[in-house]
């Protein structure tokens, strides 16, 4: 009986301590939110879709600039990183699960995962910004790209190691060859994990900053151009937020809470869509 | 029954000489010889680690798949063997289908299901597909069941129509052989008897393998029966001297129940 009391206050100990720093967690992010919300509302209006950033000393202007560039640049980053990402992880996980050259590219990803993200700006300054000659849009998309390649790869990768050998033997035994066996029957069969990972990767990228301001820098004006530097809401907030003008605190955190929204919403869309879907 | 001889030379499918299999260093399959007979019923029997599913991955050269596995001997196939390297294995998987223990719809279409292995090796307009599909599903004895919902996904089908998917699905590519590994272990005893039927009805047309772990079933559907114990044909006959008079002390210990 000593021993089960005992048992029962160890029980109790741990689940309490595990209440606190579940509790710490939760505070920290509800109080970013509480204030990301109550600040970012505020600065919400309609001039912060209809009007280009402001010059300096001057008043009101929105984010519309901002918001174009960003939806270009990450447009044309998954246009690149997706194919590729989803393609490699086919590589792992179908034609090379036991190659030197697949554990080596395996390796790789890992470490682009990890990698800080303005290493990358950097790297795609001095390899591409230096050469062509300037900042970009086509810059920054292929910064943002290669920060999400890797999340891409892997999220395929390990997709399609569930899917179960019998599938896989399966369409084999009707003499299907391997690349139709993996386009057509196990991409397929979790084509919706593998969406997910598509999107969380895109989530992941939208408020990356550190890559855009080597690359694609900033534009006050609006433009589509994606041979020019590039307005961007990152940048814009990270610029903005450190002025001494009001107006421009204030479309900072309506930026902030922009790219807070966006990413939230992916992030509950993806799991509310694809809910239960690729458990088989 | 009486009258059949074991096969050998023309009237066998495929000719097994001297085969051996290694999972690795260990060794799965020693020095197996005899012949599956053409369109008849041959079945594998034997306890757990056999051998009897590693033989029948053998004849459409399943472990291809897996690094590490290699089998060397011969499987003679119209002449040619099987296991040369030379050999084209999607083909030979076009010859020679597979069912699986485990139904495995393709995920898709109950119609794409059907008509994804056609189309790798022929090309056919769409009324033509369209028939083969009903073909194949006719010869399944599914046809009845599913005709109304041919769009509709082949996972949402019960386990026993699943399984008999699988079976159109081999069927539907015009196989000479089709290899069963135990298709009935995972299904109900109602689901069992029509697939057995079904087996019943295909040997006019096919040559069939099939692996059991059932012996009343090896005794109801197969002409030809082959005893199986740690990687050696132990005993093969027609099945009904297999069962009534069996030759070897094993194949009567396993068949009675005393071991397995």
């Amino acid at each position: 009986m000593n021993l089960y009391n005992r048992r029962i206050w160890v029980n109790r100990i741990g689940i309490t301590l595990s209440m606190i720093a579940m509790s710490l967690g939760l505070i920290a992010l509800l109080w970013i939110l509480w204030t990301l919300f109550s600040k970012g509302f505020a600065a919400l209006s309609w001039d912060l879709f209809t009007q280009d950033t402001p010059a300096p000393g001057t008043d009101g202007g929105g984010l519309r600039n901002a918001i174009v560039g960003s939806g270009l640049i990450l447009f044309f980053s998954m246009l690149i990183s997706t194919p590729i990402g989803i393609l490699a992880g086919i590589y792992l996980a179908e034609y090379g699960r036991v190659s030197k050259f697949a554990s080596f590219t395996r390796f790789m990803t890992d470490i682009m995962l990890s990698a800080p993200s303005i290493v990358i700006g950097l790297f795609v300054y001095a390899l591409f910004v230096v050469t062509t000659g300037g900042f970009s849009g086509w810059a920054g998309s292929l910064a943002l790209a290669l920060i999400a390649i890797p999340v891409v790869v892997r999220t395929t990768e390990n997709m399609l190691k569930l899917v179960p050998t019998s599938l896989r033997e399966a369409a084999f035994a009707v003499g299907a060859p391997r690349w139709q066996v993996s386009l057509k029957i196990t991409l397929r069969a979790v084509k919706s994990g593998v969406a997910t990972g598509v999107l969380l990767a895109m989530a992941r990228i939208t408020g990356e900053t550190a890559p855009l301001l080597f690359t694609a820098l900033n534009n006050q004006f609006f433009s589509t151009n994606m041979a020019e530097p590039m307005g961007n809401l990152p940048v814009v907030i990270y610029q903005f937020a450190l002025s001494p003008y009001d107006n421009w605190v204030n479309l900072a955190w309506g930026g902030a809470l922009l790219i807070a929204l966006v990413v939230l919403a992916v992030n509950i869309g993806v799991r509310v869509a694809f809910r239960n879907k690729y458990k088989r | 029954m009486s009258d059949q001889a074991i096969p050998s030379g023309e009237n066998a499918a495929l000719q097994v000489r001297n085969l051996n299999f290694f999972y690795g260093d260990f060794k799965g399959l020693n020095d197996v010889t005899f012949d599956v007979a053409h369109k008849k019923v041959t079945a594998f029997i034997g306890p757990s680690g056999c051998g009897k599913s590693t033989l029948l991955r053998t004849f459409n050269r399943m472990y291809d798949l897996y690094p590490g596995q290699r089998a060397e001997g011969n499987i003679l196939f119209h002449g040619k063997n099987l296991l040369d390297k030379t050999q084209d294995v999607n083909l030979v998987r076009a010859k020679i289908g597979m069912v699986f223990q485990k139904p495995t719809p393709f995920p898709m279409t109950i119609y794409e299901n059907i008509a994804f292995g056609v189309r790798l090796y022929e090309r056919m307009s769409k009324s033509a597909m369209d028939d083969r599909v009903e073909w194949a599903l006719k010869k399944a004895a599914l046809w009845g069941e599913v005709k109304d919902k041919l769009q509709q996904n082949g996972l949402s089908l019960s386990g026993g129509q699943q399984q008999r998917l699988c079976i159109a699905r081999a069927v539907a590519v015009k196989p000479e052989i089709v290899l069963l590994d135990e298709p009935t272990s995972a299904l109900d005893p109602i689901s069992t008897a029509k697939i057995e039927e079904l087996i019943n009805e295909l040997k006019s047309d096919y040559t069939i393998a099939i692996v059991t772990h059932n012996m009343q079933q090896a005794a109801r559907i197969s002409d030809f029966t082959a005893f199986m114990y740690l990687g050696e044909l132990i005993e093969f006959n027609e099945t009904g001297t297999i069962f009534m008079r069996p030759g070897k002390k094993q194949t009567e210990d396993y068949i009675t129940g005393r071991f397995g």
